[in-house]
C-alpha cells in the first residue's frame, strides 16, 4: 500500500488541493482532512505516516497569521501532533502552514514545543507573490562553514540552488534571541536559505523578499523529519510551472518542488 | 406593527416622485404609475417591503432597462459618403455589416441622417450575434450567473466579468472587495456551482499625481482610491485562494470622480452540473454569512448618478473567510447532488436571489427565520440587505438533514426559511404578518418598456501632425514611463497570481525573476481541478487563457472603433500566448455616463453596434455581461460623467500548455519579425496623449485580414515554432519591442523601413501608431522558413531585425539613420519607477 499523507484543512486554508496532488504525484495516497474531524475523532491520525499543513490564510490570519490555528492545534490536538513528530513521521508547513507550526511551537524543537521563533510582517509591509533563488546547502552565511547536521529529510539530495515562488505578507523569520538563532545555525537546522543569482545568502529585497533573519526560507527540527517553508514546492511540481523557458527544457515532466515530496514518500 | 402601508393611491405625479425619491428607489414617475396601478387594481397600497422589492427587481442595475429598452438612434453627417466611413466600409471591409439596413436621407438643413429603433439594444447586437453564430461549444449563455463554455468532455468553464463602480468610488477598499467577493460567487451560482479558478482585475482611475486644487468636492483623491482598490481586492481575493491572474489598469482624468472597479473570474464546472431547476415543494435554504444592515440599496443607488450627499450605508462589508468556507462546502453539497438550484445574494440581497429563484414555481419565506448579525432590523431591510457571502440554495425536502450536516461540518451556517410554492406568487412573511405578497409575473416582466433618445454625430478624423525628430529614444522612455503603459508590477505581485499552482503562463515574464515584462494573456491548466469531478491527472495538458481588451481615448473619438478595438486586442493576447483563436468566447462590460443624455447613449449604442459586428467577424460569441450606466457625479449643478468604456474580456482555450508562448526575447540572432499593417492611426495614441494632444485618425480593425493571421499565427506558435509574442497595443511598435527586450534581457536591431505600412510614414507614426491586429514574433533562423509557409503567402509580415546579445535597442528610421538608441536598463527603469508605491 502506498504511504498515506494528511493534508490538514480549516476555513481560509487554500493550498490544500495542489498540496495533495504533490502527494499524489509523488506516490502517495493523500486525503484533504478538515481539522474538525481531527478533533471530533472521526479521523485517526495514525492511519497516516505523513502530514501537511498547506499554505492559506487559516481564520483569516486575525490577530497573526497562522496564530488561531496554531493554538487550536496544540491545545486540541497538541499530544497527537508531538507524537507523530517525535515518531520521526515526516510533517512539513508550508507558508501559513509553517506560521501554524512556529506558532504552535512544534519548530524549531518538538520537545520544547513552545514558540521561540516567528514569521512576522514583510519589511516591504505588503504581500507579495515571486520567483526566489533558494540553496539547500548548510553554508552559514555569517559564519564558518557549519556541516549539515540536521539532515532534513525534505531537502535530501536536492541541487544547490533551486527556484520556487513565494506568496505571502508574513514571512520575515525571526527568533525570540540571539541564543535561539545560534542554536539552529549550530545545529544545522536552516536548511532553506534565500539567496541572490550567484548563489549567495540574499541580505536584499527582493532576492530576499521578506527581510529575514540570516536569509532564512525554511528551518527543520534536530530530527530533520518537522520542515517549514514559506516558499510553495507544491507549486513546482511540473516543470511548466517555472516561470522561465530556458528551465522547460530539462528531461520529463517534473519540477523541483515535487523532489521534496519525494524525499518524505521515500523516507517513509 | 414593523411593516407599514405607503399610500400611493390618488397620488399625483409629483408626489409619487417624491416617494421613489426619499425612498432611494430609483423609479421613474411612468414606473411609479405602473406599480399605483397595480395596487389599485388589488384594492390596496403596498407595503414598504413591495414596493423596495420592486425597485430592487427593476432597477437598472438587475434589470438593464436602458439597453433592453426601446432606443430611437439618430447618426447625422455632412455626407451620406461619411457615415458610410463611419461604418468602417473602406476597401478592405466586406459588406454585410448590419448597419447598411439603414437609409441615409438628407434632412432639411442638408444634413445627412440616418435612423434606426432598437426595440431591444442587447438583444438585436450583442446577444444576435451569439445567436447566428450558434457555436455548439457554448453550454449555457446569457441565462444565468456566467456564461458556460465547454473545456473538455467532462467539464465547462465559467467566466463572468462585474463591475463595482459607485461603492468603490465611496469606499475603495470595502466596494473593490466586495466588487470581488460578489463576482466570486456568481461562478459558485452558476448551474449548481463553478469551482473558481482565477480572478481578472481592471481598474479605471483619475490620475494619481492630480492637484488637490483640482479634485471635486466630496472625492476622494485619485491615489488614495487606487491603493485601497488594490488593497480591497488583494485582501478578499488571496484570502479566497483564487489566483488573480489578468488585468488592466487605466488613467483618464474622466475616472477622477467615478473609478471603474471590474472584477471577474472563472470557474470549472463538470457539464452536467452547468443547469439548475426549481421544484415546487424544494426548501429554500439560506447559507454563508448573516444578514445585518450594511449595502442596503446596493442596487438602486448603483442606477443613479452619485454625489455628496450618497448614502455611504449602501456599501456592503466582506469577510472572505465566511465565503471561502461556504465555498469549500457548498462544493461539496454540490458533488454529493444535496440540491436542484443555487443562486447568491448580490444586489437586492435575498430579494433578487429569492425571487429569480422562484420566478418560474413561486415562494414562500419567512424573514424572521432568517440569521442577522445584530437584532433590530426591520422585516424589509432583511429583505433586502446586500449583506454578503450569502447564497440561497433550493433543497428537496429529503436532503433537509444531510446537506445541514454538510454546512455544519465547517461550522458553516444553513437556514431554512421557507420553501417554493405552485402558485407563481412571492409570499413574504415575518412571523404570522404578511410582509409582501406579489405575483411573481407582475414583478419580473411588469417594468414598463423605456424609450430613450440616442444620437451620434460623425466627424472628419482628421491626421494630427507631428513634428519630426532624429531621435526618439527619450519619447520611448516617456511613453514606458506614462501612465498607461508603465509596469503594473506594483499590483500584480500583491495579488497571489500563483496559488492553486495552475498559472502556467504568469501575468509578469522573463528569466530573470527580478526583472520581467508584461505578459499579454494568463494560461490557467488546472491540473488539479478535482472538484471538476475527476482530477485533470498529468495527462490532460489542455489550459485556459484569460485576456483582456480596453482603451476608452479611442472611444473619445469613435466608441464603434473602441470596442472593435477591444475585441481585437482581446482576442490577440489570447492568440499571443496559444489560444486557439477558434474557440475565443467574450465578455462585454459597459460602463458609460448618464444614459439620457442623447450622444452618451449614442456612443454607447456604436460601441454595441461593434460588439456585434467583430463578433461575427471573429467567430468569437459574447456569453455573459453587464452593464453599468449612470456613472456620473454630480457637484451642485455640474456633472462628471466619465468617458464610456467597454471592456472586453476574453476566455479562450490551449490545446497543450507545453506548446504556450511568453512575450521575452529569447536568443540572440533570432529573426524578430513583425505581423499586420502599420497604418497612420495615431488618433487616440499614448503617443499623442504624451504630448497633450488630441483627436487624430482612431486604429480602426480589419477584421477578415486580422483573423486570417491570427490563425495562422496559432497554427505556427502550437507547431512550435515561436521562441517569443507580443501585441502591439499602447505605444506602438516601439513599446513592444523594448517591453520583449528588457523583460528576456536581450538586445534588438530593428529596421523600420522593413516594417510593411499602408502609405508613407514618418518616423515618429511608424514608431508609436496603435495601428491593431499587430504581433511581434521572435523565430529561430532554422524555423523561419518553416515560419513563413505556415503564416502563408500574402500575410502582411516582414522580418524587421534580430535578438542581439548587448542590452540595448536599436532602431534604424527610414532613411537609414538611427532613431532609437537606449540601455534595456534605461527604458525598464523608467517603465518600473512610475508606479513603484
Amino acid at each position: 500500500m502506498n504511504p498515506r499523507a494528511i493534508v490538514l484543512r480549516t476555513a481560509g486554508t487554500n493550498c490544500d488541493y495542489e498540496t495533495k496532488k504533490a502527494f499524489e504525484l509523488a506516490g502517495a495516497e493523500a486525503d484533504r482532512v478538515h481539522v474538525n474531524r481531527l478533533i471530533s475523532d472521526e479521523i485517526d491520525l495514525s492511519a497516516y505516516q505523513i502530514m501537511a499543513f498547506p499554505g492559506g490564510f487559516s481564520y483569516g490570519d486575525d490577530i497573526a497569521s497562522g496564530k488561531i490555528l496554531a493554538n487550536e492545534i496544540k491545545y486540541k490536538l497538541g499530544d497527537q501532533i508531538r507524537e507523530f513528530a517525535r515518531a520521526g513521521k515526516p510533517i512539513i508547513g508550508i507558508c501559513n502552514g509553517f506560521q501554524v507550526l512556529v506558532k504552535m511551537g512544534i519548530l524549531p524543537d518538538e520537545l520544547e514545543f513552545s514558540q521561540t521563533t516567528t514569521l512576522t510582517y514583510n519589511d516591504s509591509d505588503r504581500f507579495e507573490a515571486r520567483w526566489v533563488n533558494l540553496t539547500t546547502s548548510q553554508i552559514s552565511n555569517f559564519r564558518s562553514q557549519i556541516k549539515n547536521k540536521a539532515n532534513c529529510i525534505w531537502t535530501k539530495d536536492l541541487p544547490g540552488v533551486i527556484q520556487l515562488p513565494v506568496a505571502h505578507g508574513e514571512g520575515k523569520f525571526v527568533t525570540a534571541d540571539r541564543s535561539v538563532m545560534q542554536k539552529l545555525e549550530a545545529n544545522g537546522q536552516v536548511v532553506l536559505r534565500y539567496v541572490d543569482a550567484k548563489g549567495r545568502p540574499a541580505l536584499k529585497y527582493p532576492q530576499n523578499p521578506n527581510g529575514s533573519a540570516n536569509s532564512i526560507a525554511g528551518i527543520c527540527n534536530r530530527q530533520g523529519n518537522v520542515f517549514g517553508l514559506m516558499p510553495h514546492p507544491e507549486r513546482y511540481v511540473f516543470k511548466y510551472q517555472h516561470p522561465s523557458r530556458l528551465r522547460w527544457d530539462r528531461e520529463g515532466d517534473f519540477g523541483w518542488g515535487l523532489a521534496m515530496f519525494k524525499n518524505a514518500l521515500n523516507f517513509v | 406593527m414593523e411593516t407599514k402601508e405607503i399610500r400611493l393611491n390618488g397620488l399625483k405625479d409629483d408626489e409619487l416622485l417624491k416617494i421613489s425619491r426619499d425612498n432611494v428607489l430609483s423609479l421613474s414617475v411612468v414606473e411609479m404609475r405602473v406599480v399605483q396601478k397595480y395596487f389599485e387594481d388589488l384594492g390596496r397600497d403596498p407595503t414598504d417591503a413591495e414596493l423596495e422589492t420592486i425597485a430592487q427587481t427593476w432597477s437598472e442595475h438587475c434589470k438593464h432597462k436602458t439597453l433592453t429598452g426601446v432606443i430611437e438612434y439618430t447618426e447625422t453627417a455632412d455626407s451620406a459618403e461619411r457615415i458610410a466611413d463611419s461604418n468602417g466600409r473602406n476597401k478592405d471591409f466586406e459588406s454585410n455589416y448590419t448597419l447598411n439596413a439603414i437609409r441615409y436621407t438628407p434632412n432639411k438643413k442638408g444634413k445627412c441622417v440616418k435612423r434606426k429603433i432598437y426595440n431591444n439594444l442587447l438583444k438585436e447586437t450583442i446577444f444576435e450575434a451569439t445567436r447566428k453564430l450558434n457555436k455548439p461549444w457554448c453550454i449555457s449563455v446569457f441565462k444565468d450567473n456566467a456564461g458556460v463554455i465547454e473545456f473538455d468532455d467532462e467539464n465547462g468553464i465559467a467566466f463572468k466579468v462585474e463591475t463595482h463602480n459607485h461603492p468603490s468610488a465611496l469606499e475603495p477598499y470595502g466596494g473593490a472587495a466586495t466588487g470581488i467577493g460578489g463576482v466570486i460567487r456568481d461562478i459558485l451560482g452558476v448551474g449548481l456551482g463553478a469551482k473558481p479558478l482565477a480572478n481578472t482585475d481592471v481598474f479605471c482611475f483619475g490620475d494619481p499625481h492630480l492637484d488637490w486644487k483640482k479634485l471635486p468636492e466630496g472625492m476622494l483623491h485619485p491615489k488614495r482610491i487606487a491603493k485601497g482598490v488594490v488593497s480591497g481586492v488583494r485582501d478578499y481575493g488571496n484570502r479566497m485562494g483564487i489566483p488573480t491572474v489578468n488585468g488592466a489598469v487605466w488613467f483618464d482624468d474622466g475616472f477622477v470622480s467615478n473609478p471603474l472597479v471590474y472584477c471577474g473570474t472563472m470557474g470549472i464546472i463538470p457539464r452536467e452540473k452547468a443547469f439548475k431547476k426549481v421544484e415546487p415543494g424544494d426548501l429554500v435554504l439560506v447559507v454563508g454569512g448573516r444578514t445585518g444592515r450594511d449595502g442596503i440599496h446596493g442596487a438602486t443607488f448603483s442606477s443613479t448618478k452619485l454625489d455628496q450627499e450618497t448614502d455611504v450605508s449602501a456599501v456592503q462589508i466582506g469577510n472572505p473567510i465566511v465565503e471561502k468556507k461556504m465555498m469549500d462546502t457548498l462544493l461539496r453539497a454540490r458533488d454529493k447532488g444535496f440540491y436542484r438550484a443555487v443562486t447568491d445574494c448580490g444586489a437586492g440581497g435575498l430579494s433578487s436571489a429569492v425571487g429569480e429563484l422562484g420566478e418560474e414555481t413561486g415562494v414562500k419565506v419567512n424573514l424572521e427565520k432568517v440569521p442577522l448579525k445584530y437584532e433590530g432590523l426591520k422585516p424589509w431591510e432583511i429583505w433586502l440587505s446586500e449583506a454578503q457571502e450569502r447564497m440561497v440554495l433550493a433543497v428537496p425536502p429529503e436532503n433537509r438533514d444531510k446537506i445541514s450536516k454538510v454546512f455544519e461540518s465547517e461550522n458553516v451556517e444553513a437556514t431554512f426559511i421557507g420553501e417554493f410554492t405552485d402558485d407563481k406568487k412571492l409570499t413574504v412573511m415575518y412571523n404570522r404578518e404578511i410582509v409582501a405578497e406579489l405575483d411573481m409575473e407582475f414583478l419580473h416582466g411588469g417594468v414598463p418598456k423605456v424609450s430613450n433618445a440616442a444620437e451620434w454625430r460623425v466627424t472628419e478624423e482628421k491626421k494630427v501632425k507631428v513634428q519630426n525628430k532624429s531621435d526618439y529614444t527619450k519619447d520611448l522612455e516617456s511613453l514606458l514611463g506614462s501612465l498607461n503603459i508603465c509596469s503594473r508590477e506594483w499590483i500584480i505581485r500583491q495579488y497571489d497570481h500563483e496559488v492553486q499552482g495552475h498559472t502556467v503562463v504568469k501575468p509578469m515574464q522573463g528569466p530573470d525573476i527580478v526583472n520581467q515584462g508584461p505578459g499579454d494573456a494568463a494560461v490557467i491548466w488546472p491540473y488539479t481541478a478535482e472538484a471538476s469531478g475527476k482530477g485533470q491527472g498529468s495527462s490532460n495538458y489542455k489550459g485556459i487563457t484569460l485576456s483582456c481588451g480596453l482603451n476608452p481615448e479611442y472611444g473619445k473619438i469613435d466608441a464603434y472603433w473602441m470596442a472593435a478595438s477591444a475585441i481585437d486586442e482581446a482576442i490577440r493576447n489570447a492568440v499571443c500566448v496559444g489560444a486557439d483563436p477558434e474557440k475565443i468566447a467574450l465578455l462585454d462590460n459597459f460602463c458609460w455616463g448618464n444614459p439620457y443624455k442623447k450622444e452618451i447613449l449614442g456612443s454607447l449604442v456604436r460601441a454595441a453596434e461593434a460588439c456585434h459586428d467583430m463578433a461575427l467577424k471573429y467567430g468569437a460569441p459574447f456569453i455573459s455581461g453587464k452593464d453599468s450606466l449612470h456613472n456620473e457625479y454630480a457637484v451642485g449643478n455640474r456633472h462628471y460623467s466619465i468617458p464610456g468604456t467597454l471592456l472586453i474580456s476574453a476566455i479562450g482555450i490551449v490545446n497543450d500548455i507545453r506548446k504556450t508562448v511568453t512575450m521575452c526575447l529569447k536568443k540572440p540572432g533570432n529573426l524578430v519579425y513583425v505581423i499586420g499593417m502599420t497604418r497612420n492611426e495615431l488618433g487616440g495614441s499614448q503617443f499623442l496623449k504624451l504630448g497633450k494632444k488630441t483627436g487624430g485618425v482612431v486604429p480602426k480593425v480589419y477584421p477578415e485580414t486580422a483573423f486570417r493571421q491570427m490563425k495562422a499565427l496559432s497554427r505556427a506558435i502550437s507547431s512550435g515554432l515561436v521562441e517569443a509574442c507580443h501585441d502591439c497595443s499602447e505605444g506602438g511598435l516601439a513599446v513592444a519591442l523594448a517591453e520583449m527586450a528588457f523583460a528576456g534581457n536581450r538586445g534588438a536591431e530593428i529596421d523600420l523601413s522593413r516594417v510593411p505600412s499602408q502609405e508613407k510614414m514618418s518616423d515618429a507614426e511608424m514608431l508609436f501608431s496603435e495601428s491593431n491586429s499587430r504581433f511581434i514574433v521572435e523565430v529561430s533562423a532554422e524555423n523561419s522558413a518553416e515560419f513563413e509557409k505556415t503564416m502563408t503567402a500574402g500575410a502582411d509580415m516582414a522580418v524587421i531585425g534580430r535578438v542581439a546579445s548587448k542590452r540595448e535597442i536599436t532602431v534604424k528610421g527610414s532613411k537609414g539613420r538611427r532613431v532609437i538608441k537606449g540601455s534595456n536598463d534605461a527604458f525598464r527603469k523608467s517603465w518600473k519607477r512610475t508606479l513603484a508605491w
